[in-house]
């Protein structure tokens, strides 16, 4: 039976979350194999990879992927589709898994859908479109459908398996060497979860009032074990790194929980988090359009109810 | 200093961002009537980096944008902000097309007028894709310089800030490059009341997909590769519970979390 392809998602040898919730689809369409694209795949990947099921793996290690942007990956996908012959193919929706994607379409003359929530078995995907307003089921009429899924669209769900690992050489074409990464600069890496992927998410926007108001926003997502977000008007201002930022030009979050605090709700803001499963608004403004959004709403100062919830949730955590 | 700096600059006309947007139930394509037009959004941050780098290094500014008739107005826009040229390609044929389609159209026009740098928007906020700037770059087989939080041209080299999740990459590349921008980038002019008047007299191309070299059978609905099935709007979501504090709102949303079993 032809594979359903996953394209791995990977950090120091670690893969990420996300391609687990791939993983975990791509069983209830068929039988996933992996493709890792990089340096890097050792036994932590290979574990957790059979863990979720994947037969096979295949393997392209080959510093070319990192060091040159996007072009060199989709050329050895291109060259594992055509090895593994796949029934679909699989990707994140990040930034650059939607670059792949789109690149791999005209390699291998495919349609490509992004931003998947649901696939069928049919390979029928699911869309939240307008700012989630919305629902849109899109097939792919040509070559093999390559779809990119939201993080946080399925819960990943193991099932072991035994795994073989297939080397993949592909000699990378000196034109998809063009781009060339020189450095690579870390904003202060936090010991949360990564934000497109956390269960929960708790965001603070103009409201927190510096950089020093998002201390209560922190305290919040820690005793919730949650990410921190941030709107725009505070990453501009300086007061949380721009790669907090969620909505339409940051990132964009689907979590079990968002928890908007200070935060209006302007359009731009809504596109990157409209389709969390369950929203909670903390403003001071009862007119505030974050409140149409909300399954639950405080108007109130945030610097008395986040503090308040936050010592609430670690009584009842014990 | 070498020859002119030749800078296209790709721009999409979407529906207003606070419009509802809807998908036509005949088609469903999305309903472009419906909504007054503007300029992508994060296409001005394009407009507005194409300019700032004509200012630092001469040449000019071309604006490409496939869309219908009144697409134009969207190049008018960014020509009143101060781009030298249009290129407007606008064809019945292109209803519907996919970006696979939008790309080869836009690939066909840029390929041989000798453009230094082609920037793009990072996204539209219609199709929210981001794929285009990628999809060009594979065509016309171009380093692909995406994401940009910062553009430096230096002669033939030009480098960037890539935006990513942990921060940002230092990418180079030699000319010529395909960028996109992300809004951190710059801050857009606003058109002077003198730009809106010389924008009229500006040239403007308009192009059939004959004349970019694609075949009417590779675009437009019936040739894009993924259809729309169906579609519906969301099951309005139940109007949730607004409560003001008067001391204990931290509590109430604890007990809403407790109820709903996140904590
Ligand atoms: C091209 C473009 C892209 C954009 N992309 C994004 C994006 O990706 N993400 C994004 O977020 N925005 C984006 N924006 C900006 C967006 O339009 C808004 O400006 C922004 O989201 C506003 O942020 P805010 O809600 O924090 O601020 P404001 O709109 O100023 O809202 C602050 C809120 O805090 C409340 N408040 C103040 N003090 C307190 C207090 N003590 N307690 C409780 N409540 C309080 C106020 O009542 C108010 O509702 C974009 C804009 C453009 C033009
Ligand atoms: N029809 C179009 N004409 C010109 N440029 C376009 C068109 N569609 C998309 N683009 C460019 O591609 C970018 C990304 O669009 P998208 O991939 O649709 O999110 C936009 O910001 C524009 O710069």
């Amino acid at each position: 039976m032809a594979p359903i392809l996953v394209v791995v998602e990977h950090a120091d040898g670690v893969v990420k979350k996300v391609t687990l919730e791939l993983l975990t689809l791509a069983r209830s369409l068929g039988e996933p194999a992996a493709v890792w694209l990089g340096p890097g795949y050792g036994d932590t990947g290979a574990s957790q990879l059979a863990e979720y099921g994947v037969a096979t793996a295949y393997v392209v290690d080959n510093s070319d992927m990192v060091d040159f942007v996007v072009a060199p990956k989709t050329e050895a996908l291109a060259a594992v589709v055509k090895q593994a012959s796949p029934a679909a193919i699989l990707i994140a929706s990040s930034a650059e898994g939607k670059e792949i994607a789109g690149r791999l379409a005209i390699k291998i003359e495919s349609g490509v859908i992004t931003d998947a929530v649901a696939i069928a078995p049919d390979l029928t995907a699911t869309q939240s479109v307008f700012g989630g307003s919305t629902i849109v089921h899109s097939t792919v009429t040509h070559g093999i459908p390559i779809i990119t899924v939201r993080p946080n669209s399925t819960a990943p769900q193991a099932a072991a398996t035994a795994l073989s690992r297939v080397d993949v050489e592909v000699p990378v074409s000196e034109g998809a060497r063009g781009a060339k990464v020189t450095g690579r600069t870390a904003a202060t890496k936090a010991s949360r979860p990564e934000l497109s992927e956390a269960a929960i998410v708790v965001s603070g926007g103009r409201g927190v009032g510096g950089p020093e108001g998002f201390g209560v926003i922190e305290s919040l997502a820690d005793s919730l074990g949650a990410a921190v977000g941030a709107s725009r008007a505070a990453t501009d201002a300086g007061w949380y790194p721009h790669q907090y930022q969620v909505g339409q030009t940051g990132k964009t979050v689907s979590p079990q929980l968002y928890v908007a605090n200070g935060i209006s709700g302007a359009i731009q803001h809504r596109a990157g988090m409209q389709t969390s499963k369950m929203i909670v608004a903390v403003n001071k403004d009862s007119e505030a359009p974050i409140f149409e959004l909300a399954d639950f709403g405080v108007v109130g100062d945030l610097f008395a109810v986040v503090p308040q919830l936050t010592d609430e949730v670690q009584k009842r955590k014990g | 200093m070498g020859k002119r700096m030749k800078i296209a600059v790709c721009v999409k006309q979407v529906p207003d961002t606070w419009a509802e947007k809807r998908l036509r139930p005949a088609d469903s394509l999305l309903d472009r009537e419906s909504a007054e037009g503007v300029l992508n959004e994060l296409d001005e941050y394009a407009v507005e980096e194409a300019l700032k780098i004509q200012e630092a290094h001469g040449g000019e500014v071309t604006i490409v944008s496939m869309g219908p008739e009144r697409a134009v107005e969207t190049i008018r826009k960014a020509l009143s902000m101060g781009a030298d040229a249009g290129i407007h390609i606008v064809d019945d044929a292109l209803s519907g097309s996919d970006a696979l389609a939008t790309s080869a159209v836009l690939a066909g026009v840029l390929k041989d007028r000798g453009f230094d740098l082609i920037i793009f928007g990072s996204e539209s906020t219609d199709a929210r894709m981001s794929v285009v700037p990628a999809m060009v770059s594979e065509r016309l087989g171009l380093p692909q310089l995406t994401f940009a939080q910062k553009v430096d041209v230096n002669g033939g080299t030009i480098t960037i800030e890539r935006q990513t999740d942990y921060g940002f990459d230092s990418v180079e590349a030699s000319s010529p490059v395909v960028v996109s921008v992300v809004e951190k980038i710059n801050e857009p002019r606003y058109p002077s009341f003198k730009g809106i008047m010389a924008a009229k007299k500006k040239p403007l191309e308009t192009l059939s997909i004959v004349d970019v070299g694609v075949a009417a059978g590779s675009v437009g609905t019936s040739a894009a590769w993924s259809v729309v099935a169906d579609f519906a709007a969301r099951p309005p979501k139940a109007a949730g519970t607004i409560v003001s504090d008067e001391g204990t709102g931290g509590v109430k949303i604890a007990e809403f979390l407790a109820t709903n079993k996140i904590i």
